[in-house]
């Protein structure tokens, strides 16, 4: 029988394959993807807590919210990611590094 | 379905969709290696079996409600449950019943052969493997589409087919004029899609109401009396409903004013054409009216739009197909305003006649594609008709078989087209009056005109083609043309399952009787005579189309220039810039777009840097004036503090390495750090 720890098993494995994925690519839509992983990791908790927990809608409406959100987020990132590459023509996020101090 | 007593629940339905899924994965994720691996042909294996599969169980599946009594033919195969929220409960679940069977065997049937044919046609591309990939991906959506139990499953397969045909239309992404081709496909599709589930939203909300929210087809339709009497904003729910849902039928099916994507997806490959863009995906809104077709019985004011719509991009799109010259583009003019015939005939609630000519469409325009795909892949990728000519010497096979759809679709007697358009035709006079089957009349003789132009510019006459493209001329693989010659086949021998009321001597409609038990056995109740007066006018306006196709293209005692500079000329270029449409959807709808961004940046310049601009200059003249009381007395003390803080700001600046990787490392550091602290100091809180 699938239990609670199985969604949260699936969930912990999501966000952390979404951190890996934030952290190692140099990529800044590859980022952006990890992004995605690290939320949708979220939702898969909001969902599997709601079930289980016997609560009315409130996870489910959360989640809506964080997709919501993260499409978004995707709008804005992909813009921006747009914007980067017209002016330094490279998404290489280690290439960047106008800021530094 | 009310009348379906009972439900053979099945196990092996869900295989016709999940097989091409399947496939489509392992090669979507492996594809690559398996391409420089094993080669093209353990790619094509891969794409190729498991629709193959699929064909023989929907054979099965055919098989098995044939055997069952008539009132009972409803497979039902439960998957999974869901969605349970509140009153909705939608389940994953395939069902099959004699409407679904035929969509089942034209998308497997006919999907199948064109996979065979790309085999041969994609031959050498670089992205053999995403090809099929996709490819195989929207067999399991328009799958889905098909035989997914309820509105919300339907969706799910809606969205995923229109997923493969941006990607597939822009296929070659390299060029930007294919790319840009997809993107407008799948933005004038949004339209569409948007109406569309606004339909199932106001759908069930109603239904919920009343106390029977679903969304799962045969409770709708024994539910569907609860709409009447039931209004939204003062109209009538079901009215309401069916045009949500029609809006979503008009973008995926083509129909005016969102036809406009249909032509461009021609930039795709010729065997998406073939089966996203003439045989399958474009039917999937006619397939949808006719899925919901207890719906539009009670809406009848929405019907009537249906029929309008369909009779006027009929008419319409075929005046546009006279005046193209790219060989791909006639043929999508002509897919448009086949699509409105489908249309026209739901409209006027002649629910049989449109699925039939969606079912004897998918042969010949199947094969009409496959055919335009081998004359322009002998052309070394000529596809403008005016540099071709007299092909019929080189490539016999291509030829026969395009001669043979082009008399199905022009409607020559006893082909396909001749029994599916002239019922229409026929129903159309009947329950929809004079209008609507003089638009349709005409578009058959138009259809007649331009499809034969296309056969006498191609095949006929001297070749205008260059020296090079002449040499290398030459028939296509068998992989190609043993398609070709299975849909010419169908498109020569389908027609025969539909016999008209008038030829019933000859034998039973057998469309007709397999599709009763989902449509009922509604009819026009023309007597034969008038059916036979309509037929042979039709047929006559279709031959004086092949006529003066001949007289102007093959013989050309008739100048063509007659009729473009007929009426200074304004006919004419009306047709040719097809009325105009993206050149007003692109001064309305992409220039305002674009105007309201700029005047959003006009705005943020200058009046919210304006009123930045202020503040800071009003800041900047006090300042001034404290700036004479600090200089004097707070300085001292306040030199020896800023110097240190230069001291600690040129120590901590190194921090700022400006690498977002470095930031994103800090950041996962701290929420680790944060957490753990957390467990320490609160531990059990």
């Amino acid at each position: 029988m699938i239990g609670l720890e199985h969604y949260l098993v699936v969930s912990v494995l999501l966000f952390s394959l979404g951190i890996f994925c934030v952290l190692t690519r140099r990529n800044a839509l590859g980022i952006l993807l990890g992004i995605e992983l690290i939320l949708n990791a979220a939702n898969i908790n909001y969902i599997a807590f709601n079930r289980y927990s016997g609560a009315a809608y409130d996870g489910q409406v959360f989640a809506i919210f964080v997709i919501m959100l993260a499409a978004a987020e995707a709008t804005i990132g992909l813009a921006i990611v747009l914007g980067i590459y017209r002016s330094f023509r490279t998404i290489d996020v280690e290439a960047i590094d106008r800021l530094r101090g | 379905m009310t009348e379906v007593a009972e439900i053979t629940v099945v196990s092996y339905l869900r295989w016709i969709p999940l097989l091409p899924l399947a496939s489509a994965a392992l090669n979507g994720v492996l594809g690559a290696s398996i391409h420089k691996r094993f080669g093209e042909r353990a790619i094509s294996a891969l794409a190729c079996a498991p629709v193959t599969i699929s064909f023989i169980l929907a054979c099965v599946a055919l098989a098995e409600l044939a055997g069952l009594p008539e009132h009972d033919r409803f497979l039902l195969d439960h998957v999974a449950p869901w969605i349970a929220i509140g009153s909705l409960r939608v389940d994953i679940a395939f069902a099959a019943d004699p409407l679904t069977a035929v969509m089942m065997l034209v998308v497997t049937g006919v999907g199948g052969i064109i996979h065979y044919y790309a085999i041969g046609y994609m031959h050498g591309d670089r992205s053999y493997w995403r090809f099929f990939a996709f490819f195989n991906l929207f067999m399991f959506a328009m799958l889905t589409l098909v035989m997914g139990d309820s509105l919300l499953l339907m969706f799910v397969g809606w969205e995923g087919v229109g997923l493969c045909s941006y990607a597939l239309i822009g296929f070659w992404y390299q060029d930007i004029e294919k790319a840009r081709a997809g993107s407008k496909a799948f933005i004038v599709n949004r339209i569409g899609d948007f109406g569309f589930l606004l339909g199932i939203f106001l759908l069930f909300w109603t239904l919920d109401a009343a106390g029977h929210g679903t969304v799962v087809f045969r409770e709708i339709e024994a539910n569907v009396g609860l709409l009447e009497g039931r209004f939204f904003w003062g109209f009538p729910v079901a009215v309401l409903v069916g045009l949500f849902l029609f809006l979503g039928a008009v973008g995926k099916s083509a129909q005016i004013p969102l036809h406009v994507w249909l032509p461009d997806a021609m930039a795709g490959p010729t065997p998406v054409s073939a089966l996203i863009h003439a045989a399958t995906m474009v039917t999937a809104g006619v397939y949808m009216i006719g899925r919901m077709h207890f719906l539009y019985s009670a809406a009848p004011a929405a019907l009537t739009v249906v029929a309008v719509v369909g009779a006027t991009t009929a008419l319409v799109a075929a005046t546009i197909g006279v005046a193209q010259n790219d060989i791909k583009k006639v043929l999508a003019y002509s897919t448009v305003s086949q699509l409105g015939y489908m249309c026209l005939a739901m409209g006027v609630g002649a629910y049989v006649w449109g699925i039939f000519h969606l079912f004897t469409h998918a042969f010949f325009k199947g094969c009409l594609f496959l055919g335009s795909g081998s004359v322009i892949h002998g052309m070394g990728g000529e596809q403008d008709m005016r540099n071709m000519g007299g092909l019929r010497r080189h490539m016999p096979r291509t030829f026969w078989t395009f001669l043979i759809s082009t008399l199905a679709i022009a409607g020559a007697p006893f082909t396909a087209g001749f029994f599916s358009k002239d019922g229409i035709l026929a129903e159309a006079y009947g329950r929809g009056g004079l209008g609507l089957w003089l638009a349709g009349a005409l578009g058959a003789g138009l259809t007649a005109f331009y499809m034969f132009r296309q056969v006498f510019m191609v095949f006929f006459g001297e070749c205008r083609a260059g020296e090079h493209t002449r040499h290398h001329l030459h028939e296509s693989p068998a992989v190609m043309t043993v398609p070709l010659v299975i849909l010419a086949a169908g498109a020569l021998l389908v027609g025969w399952l539909g016999l008209p009321p008038f030829l019933g001597f000859l034998g039973p409609n057998l469309f007709e009787a397999w599709l009763e038990p989902v449509f009922g056995h509604p009819h026009a109740g023309l007597s034969h005579e008038t059916e036979m007066v309509l037929t042979a006018i039709s047929l006559s306006m279709a031959g004086a189309g092949v006529y003066l196709a001949y007289r102007m293209y093959y013989t050309g005692r008739t100048s063509p220039e007659t009729f473009s500079e007929f009426a200074g000329g304004i006919p004419y270029r009306a047709v040719y810039n097809k009325y105009w449409f993206d050149e007003v959807y692109d001064a309305v709808f992409v220039r305002a777009t674009m105007l309201l961004a700029k005047a959003g940046a006009l705005c943020d310049r200058y009046i919210i840097d304006g009123i930045v601009d202020g503040s800071a200059t009003l800041t900047a003249l006090w300042s001034r004036v404290t700036g004479i009381f600090d200089l004097g007395f707070i300085d001292g003390a306040v030199n020896t503090i800023s110097d240190s803080v230069l001291d600690w700001g040129s120590r901590l600046r190194k921090v700022q390495t400006g690498s977002i990787n470095a930031y994103l490392y800090a950041i996962v550091a701290g929420v680790v750090g944060i957490t753990i602290l957390r467990m320490i100091w609160f531990a059990g809180v």
